[in-house]
């Protein structure tokens, strides 16, 4: 390595910094989500050191594939969070719209867009992808973004197309989309240049399962009163079932919070002082807004015991066979919370509304996400009709904080809050 | 027993006098930039000229946008169970609520016994709101309080389609310069703002008697438009913009 190139040198300043994290990680008990969040980050930035290939991912899509073969995931939507939870969305947004991009397109594409021209956010922007993986079981603007990203880095990109399941998962749509895991094993190797590792890929898919599994019973763990951990904290919590799927870390981490939340059910302990109201909330959080909003609910001693967002990460475990991986993955990655008729979402809102024995729905009309918000006034109808619980609409955004308008979300919330404590109190 | 309902609003600062059911007085000033001075100037003039002492008020509620800068208020409450109490106090047999403020328009629906069900707001966006409307008489150069009188002669309203306040304002500005008469376009202004509340109606169901309250209630150029959009009667309430007020002074005595 030439020693007066500062970029690789910063890279090795990284891999190094990485490596010490790791090590002392070894000698601690339990790592923290930041502890992990950081290996993780500078594995994937020092990937240039170590020979490894690193692919941009989206969240929905199959990342088993790729951890099986060595290859570093990395989340351009989960480095959009983190740009919006540390407040630089607006600023990365406005930089894409310079470049000529709507402010009608979501805020995801945008400030990652933006970022990957500047190396801006908060850790200095995504280290470069051998390549782009693309499903679109999310949506459909990551087709135009990763052909974008596709262009300006040069690299190959694999698009994984999901038929929408209207009404359910036909034998059709099934078959389709299992031709193309196929062609996606091809792809991966064809860039990484060796043989595909099935037995492999046959292990990272049970350790998916499993941690599926487990962040899945983490979440069950709210629908105790009080509920000892919220969708606020869900929302922190998430980021390893997206990123770290498939692996050994994420399977001991959510071990590791398992036990401390029946630890808290077991001594009684919730995590909004006085639980008195329980909500669901629905849609992607408003990152930049997140402290704000989870210390204005609690204010009226309401938690948000649970969430349809998180919960997308392990909603789709009923269609994984373990001992068939690569055939069910087809079928439970393309029928997601997303890519399901507004009936069926309705229902599996329904589901958690009982489950976690909730008093009202919160639904963040989220002006980026479109597949996610044009629903909503129907699944609001449909609760309202078999539920008859009350619902509140929030217009904002996940990352531009431009879209937030704190006076107006206030009063919603607490009028919301005073319909609810009536209801509660007519109630007995 | 007296209470005070003090209704801090976007444009206005409202204060009612209540006891026993009956309105003793009310006022209405400028909010300004000092939420916390207009509530306590809005207080002390509504108590002088009713002819009361502080001493004399039992309970203090604040509600609207500056509800939490009213620091001697003994309870806040948002403008949306105030405005169902101020209408469910005026006609207890009101079910839905149309309010038009300053810089909200809102839907609410009220069960039997008053209490509120559902309520929809406008989202971020002032179209359909009082700021909508001042921005409008501005831009035609009429005063605000002719806008009613004026739109009611109108023959065949023209077309505001623009969402957007600030779009909708170089609308108004084209048909102006294409000629077109005043009266018509104030008509559809009117019908603009029904179009958007009534989508707001839709959304927490319509039950009749409905009723109207907010200062933009004292327009009866809306009331008419909103009144031909539903195909129903609309009540105006008698204290339109100081309702949420009253609907303070009234939870005040409950509490």
């Amino acid at each position: 390595m030439n020693q007066s190139d500062p970029g690789a040198m910063k890279t090795l300043g990284v891999y190094l910094f990485g490596q010490a994290k790791k090590l002392s990680l070894k000698f601690k008990k339990a790592p923290t989500m930041k502890d992990l969040m950081m290996v993780y980050y500078s594995e994937a930035k020092s990937a240039k050191v170590t020979g490894r290939k690193v692919a941009w991912i989206t969240s929905g899509g199959p990342v088993e594939p790729l951890i099986a073969m060595g290859v570093i995931p990395v989340y351009p939507e989960n480095h959009g969070a983190m740009i919006g939870a540390s407040k630089m969305g607006a600023g990365l947004c406005e930089k894409a719209e310079a470049m000529g991009y709507s402010n009608d397109l979501c805020s995801y594409a945008r400030s990652d867009i933006a970022c990957a021209t500047v190396n801006g956010g908060p850790i200095g922007g995504l280290p470069r992808p051998d390549m782009l993986v693309c499903c679109n079981n999310i949506c459909g603007t990551v087709l135009k973004w990763y052909e974008t990203q596709a262009r300006y880095f040069n690299v190959p990109l694999f698009i994984l197309d999901t038929p929408f399941c209207h009404t359910g998962y036909f034998e059709e749509a099934a078959r389709y989309v299992r031709s193309q895991i196929d062609e996606y094993i091809q792809f991966i190797e064809d860039v990484c240049g060796k043989k595909y590792d099935f037995e492999r890929l046959r292990e990272v898919g049970l350790l998916s399962f499993e941690g599926q599994k487990l962040w899945q019973a983490v979440l069950d763990t709210a629908a105790v009163r009080p509920a000892p951990m919220s969708a606020f904290d869900a929302f922190y919590h998430l980021a390893l079932i997206v990123t770290l799927r498939g692996t050994k870390t994420a399977g001991s981490y959510y071990r590791n919070l398992l036990a401390q939340m029946k630890d808290r059910v077991a001594r009684g302990i919730g995590v909004v002082p006085d639980e008195k109201y329980r909500l669901l909330w629905d849609n992607i959080p408003i990152w930049p807004r997140v402290r704000w909003l989870s210390q204005k609910f609690a204010s009226h001693n309401a938690c948000l015991v649970a969430d349809t967002y998180t919960s997308a990460w392990c909603g789709t475990t009923k269609y994984i066979d373990e001992s068939r991986f690569i055939d069910s993955m087809a079928e439970a990655y393309t029928r997601i919370y997303l890519n399901i008729g507004v009936d069926e979402m309705a229902k599996t809102v329904i589901e958690m509304i009982d489950k976690y024995d909730v008093d009202g729905l919160v639904l963040h009309s989220n002006r980026s996400c479109k597949p996610y918000s044009f629903g909503q006034l129907d699944i609001e109808r449909i609760v309202g009709e078999e539920r008859g619980i009350p619902c509140l609409m929030l217009e904002a955004d996940m990352v531009d904080d431009r879209s937030f308008s704190e006076s107006q979300i206030a009063t919603r919330i607490d009028a919301f809050m005073e319909i609810i404590k009536e209801r509660k109190k007519n109630k007995g | 027993m007296i209470t005070v309902g003090i209704d801090i609003g976007s444009i206005t600062a409202k204060a009612a006098i209540v006891e026993d059911g009956k309105i003793l007085g009310t006022k209405v000033i400028f909010t300004g930039y000092n939420a916390e001075a207009a509530g306590l100037k809005v207080y002390e003039e509504a108590l002088s000229e009713a002819g009361f002492d502080a001493t004399a008020v039992s309970k203090i509620v604040s509600t609207g946008y500056g509800r939490n800068s009213v620091k001697f208020a003994d309870r806040a409450f948002t403008e949306i169970l105030a405005h169902a109490a101020g209408a469910h106090f005026v006609n207890q047999k009101v079910r839905t609520i149309i309010d038009i403020g300053g810089q909200d328009s809102k839907a609410i629906s009220l069960d039997e016994a008053g209490k509120v069900k559902n309520f929809v707001m406008n989202d971020k966006c002032a179209a359909g709101t009082g700021r909508f409307l001042e921005v409008m008489a501005r831009a035609l150069e009429v005063n605000l309080d002719e806008f009613g009188a004026m739109s009611l002669k109108s023959q065949k309203p023209a077309k505001i389609s623009s969402l957007c306040t600030v779009f909708a304002e170089s609308e108004v500005i084209s048909l102006i310069a294409r000629g077109e008469h005043r009266t018509e376009i104030i008509a559809g202004i009117h019908e603009s703002i029904a179009a958007r509340v009534s989508a707001m109606l839709a959304r927490v169901g319509v039950v009749e008697p409905v009723m109207i309250t907010g200062g933009v209630a004292q327009n009866e150029g809306v009331v008419h438009a909103l009144e031909k959009k539903l195909g129903l009667k609309i009540e105006v309430s008698p204290w339109a913009q100081v309702n949420g007020a009253i609907g303070a002074a009234v939870l005040a005595a409950t509490l």
